[in-house]
């Protein structure tokens, strides 16, 4: 099944059984400078109980694509296209009132920064509280109780005092676990968390990573995990989907992304990544080049300006012809799997030591 | 919040001698001698020092600036009268004390200054909201501009185009004067409805704008969009979300205004015959009556900075983080 085609082909039909299916994603914002491209046809499948990490730079259309499932773009000025079924229910043409039934309840997202993302007038627990008031139908005070409940499992020492603090006065980390209550207390099925834990030092980084699989374990939610930070995502992610420029690139297990990737961006992001075991004197790799303007993306392959094994391929194919990406495991390269084997044995695994 | 209202106070104070002082020396640096108004048609150059003594105009202005200051507390006998405290001498026009006088004129700038404000609030916020909410409508494009030419009307165009059509030609409406509300409610209401809606027309417009403007930045907002990602419904998110936060900057504004407001509104008080503070002001400037302008001087100056705390005090109110620092 081919999914990065051409807008005019039939778009393929949502997976069967896949808890959430987003089929051949366009979105696209009317700025005053035209028209941004912000995910260009872009596809996945996401089981439930499963972890989908969604790596990219920025403006590689990863949070834009989540905002899109949650339906929480501006339809004044943005323009969504394709399907997204979530557990065999069509969101992308649903009405406001369906959306707002299913935000916060069968489905979540936890904000990047929380405290631009908690608002700075209402208690905590208040703010935990209203999704639980409003879709359960619970009194206050019930909303109270199961605001004290989730502060509690999310590790905030003495809840029942802590449920009636400004979120200012928690810190970085508890303010964290505080969004993540938030989005947990309704028991979401699909919890899209966008970069958790960027504004985190690293101690607390993995705490909330940690939190994360316990609380899917017990809900057994589908959890998809942007992040731009491949560290975070090898640890809890079971799927990788790698973004560049509003589409997908590549796709795989983390296990198959992270031992034996296949895409030349991906082959950068990871070796732009420092390591612990390696020695301090060793550079990094940064990718040459800056992430293409989404007003007017290269033509062909987006990547290829950035490219270095554009050579390989030949006859100037990746600046005419855009690569396509399977559904399952694989890469948008013109690159033969033999190319992208050897190369990577031979050239980047020595660099990643 | 006690340390707060201290030190608000203190600071208040000092702006007000500044205000004071800068308003005595600024009417002597006029080339005009306030005692040539009492003298009338007859005037000797005796008459004339004689006149000076009991205004006390023969002494240093910077004594006169310290005698003025030290009897607002203490009171003075005056040839004319005894002043008790708050004493802010006696008008040199009309040989009044001032300060009865004030308070005389007090209700009718109260009167038109509330009464204004709840008719700018109700249709500013109102309409700015309305447009925030259609953002990019019809409706939005017709309330913004309607604002800005709004913003343009001037009172003392609007005020007697408005008298004209709907009193003097039409009897619509009766001829604006200020009955007490505790004389006659309801000759109260009639009586100031047409300088509370005049008078509002400015401040609609511009509370109409800030109102939209704010409450589209707002809107923007990560925890707004949080809120929606909560699935709180659109109504839910605007009111209690954008709306929380957009109270800061109209209040702010609000405080300024009302401030400004209790202080006399000049214009629309000549432009209706309204004998408020604002009428009070003009005349003792006309009649170059120093006490009095001294009084309406800093009764206004007080009322702007109390008006100014008042702001500062309801921020702790608005947003906890104010609150506990």
């Amino acid at each position: 099944m081919t999914t990065m085609t051409t807008p005019e082909d039939a778009a393929p039909k949502a997976a069967q059984g896949a808890f959430l299916s987003v089929r051949d994603l366009y979105v696209r914002f009317s700025t005053e400078d035209g028209i941004v491209k912000a995910v260009d046809g872009l596809s996945f499948d996401l089981q439930r109980g499963q972890t989908l990490g969604i790596v990219g730079e920025s403006g590689s259309g990863k949070s834009v694509t989540n905002l899109a499932v949650l339906g929480l773009h501006n339809p004044a000025t943005t323009e969504i296209a394709g399907e997204i079924v979530l557990d065999g229910q069509e969101l992308t043409g649903a009405s406001n009132r369906t959306l707002e039934r299913l935000r916060g309840n069968r489905m979540a997202m936890i904000f990047q920064d929380s405290l631009t993302a908690l608002s700075p007038y209402y208690t905590v627990g208040r703010q935990i509280a209203e999704p639980y008031v409003k879709h359960r139908g619970a009194s206050k005070r019930e909303g109270r109780e199961r605001a004290i409940e989730m502060l509690e499992k999310v590790g905030i020492p003495q809840p029942r005092l802590r449920v009636d603090d400004y979120p200012h006065q928690f810190s970085g980390g508890m303010r964290q676990r505080a969004m993540i209550a938030m989005a947990l207390v309704c028991n979401p099925d699909l919890l899209i968390a966008d970069e958790p834990t960027t504004a985190l030092d690293v101690t607390v980084q993995a705490q909330i990573l940690d939190l994360l699989s316990d609380l899917q374990q017990e809900f057994g939610s589908a959890i998809i995990l942007i992040t731009h930070d491949l560290g975070v995502v090898s640890k809890v992610a079971d799927d990788l989907l790698v973004m560049y420029a509003g589409r997908a690139v590549e796709r795989g297990s983390t296990r198959q992304l992270l031992t034996e990737p296949q895409h030349p961006y991906t082959w950068g992001l990871l070796g732009s990544m420092p390591r612990l075991m390696s020695d301090v004197n060793e550079q990094l790799t940064p990718i040459p080049g800056a992430p293409p303007s989404l007003l007017a993306p290269p033509p062909g392959c987006a990547f290829h300006p950035r490219c270095g094994y554009t050579d390989l391929v030949g006859g100037g194919r990746c600046a005419v012809q855009r690569p396509d990406l399977p559904l399952g495991r694989g890469s948008a390269c013109h690159l033969t799997d033999q190319q992208k084997r050897s190369v990577f044995i031979e050239t980047i695994q020595p660099r990643l030591g | 919040m006690l340390r707060f209202l201290v030190r608000r106070t203190l600071g208040a104070v000092v702006i007000l001698l500044f205000i004071s002082a800068f308003t005595f020396f600024l009417f002597f640096a006029i080339p005009h001698d306030p005692a040539l108004l009492s003298c009338g048609k007859n005037c000797t150059p005796d008459n004339l020092k004689t006149i000076h003594h009991n205004l006390g105009l023969d002494h240093p202005v910077p004594v006169q600036y310290y005698l003025f200051m030290v009897r607002i507390f203490t009171g003075h006998h005056f040839a004319a009268g005894n002043c008790p405290a708050p004493c802010f001498g006696y008008s040199f026009a009309n040989s009044e004390p001032v300060w009865p006088t004030l308070i005389d004129r007090l209700p009718t700038t109260l009167s038109l200054a509330l009464g204004s404000m709840v008719v700018f609030l109700l249709f500013g916020l109102g309409t700015g909201m309305l447009a925030a909410w259609r953002r990019g409508s019809a409706v939005d494009k017709v309330l913004s501009s309607a604002s800005l030419v709004l913003s343009s009307m001037q009172i003392y165009f609007v005020g007697p185009l408005v008298l004209a059509l709907l009193v003097y030609n039409n009897h619509i409406l009766d001829q604006p004067k200020y009955v007490p509300l505790t004389q006659n409610p309801v000759h109260w209401f009639s009586g100031l409805i047409i300088p509370w809606c005049v008078l509002s027309i400015l401040f609609t417009a511009n509370y109409t704008r800030m109102a939209r403007s704010t409450m589209i930045e707002q809107l923007q907002e990560e925890h707004v969009r949080t809120a929606r990602a909560k699935g709180m419904s659109g109504a839910y998110v605007f009111f209690r979300y954008a709306w929380r936060g957009s109270l800061i900057p109209i209040v702010t504004i609000l405080g300024i205004d009302l401030g400004s407001l209790l202080g006399g509104a000049m214009i629309t008080e000549w432009t209706f015959q309204l004998t408020g503070l604002g009428r009070l002001a003009i005349d003792s400037v006309t009649k170059t009556d120093l006490p009095m302008l001294m009084g309406v001087m800093l009764f206004s100056s007080a009322m702007i900075v109390l008006f100014n705390i008042l702001v500062d005090a309801v921020y702790a109110f608005i947003d906890p983080r104010i609150r506990l620092s």
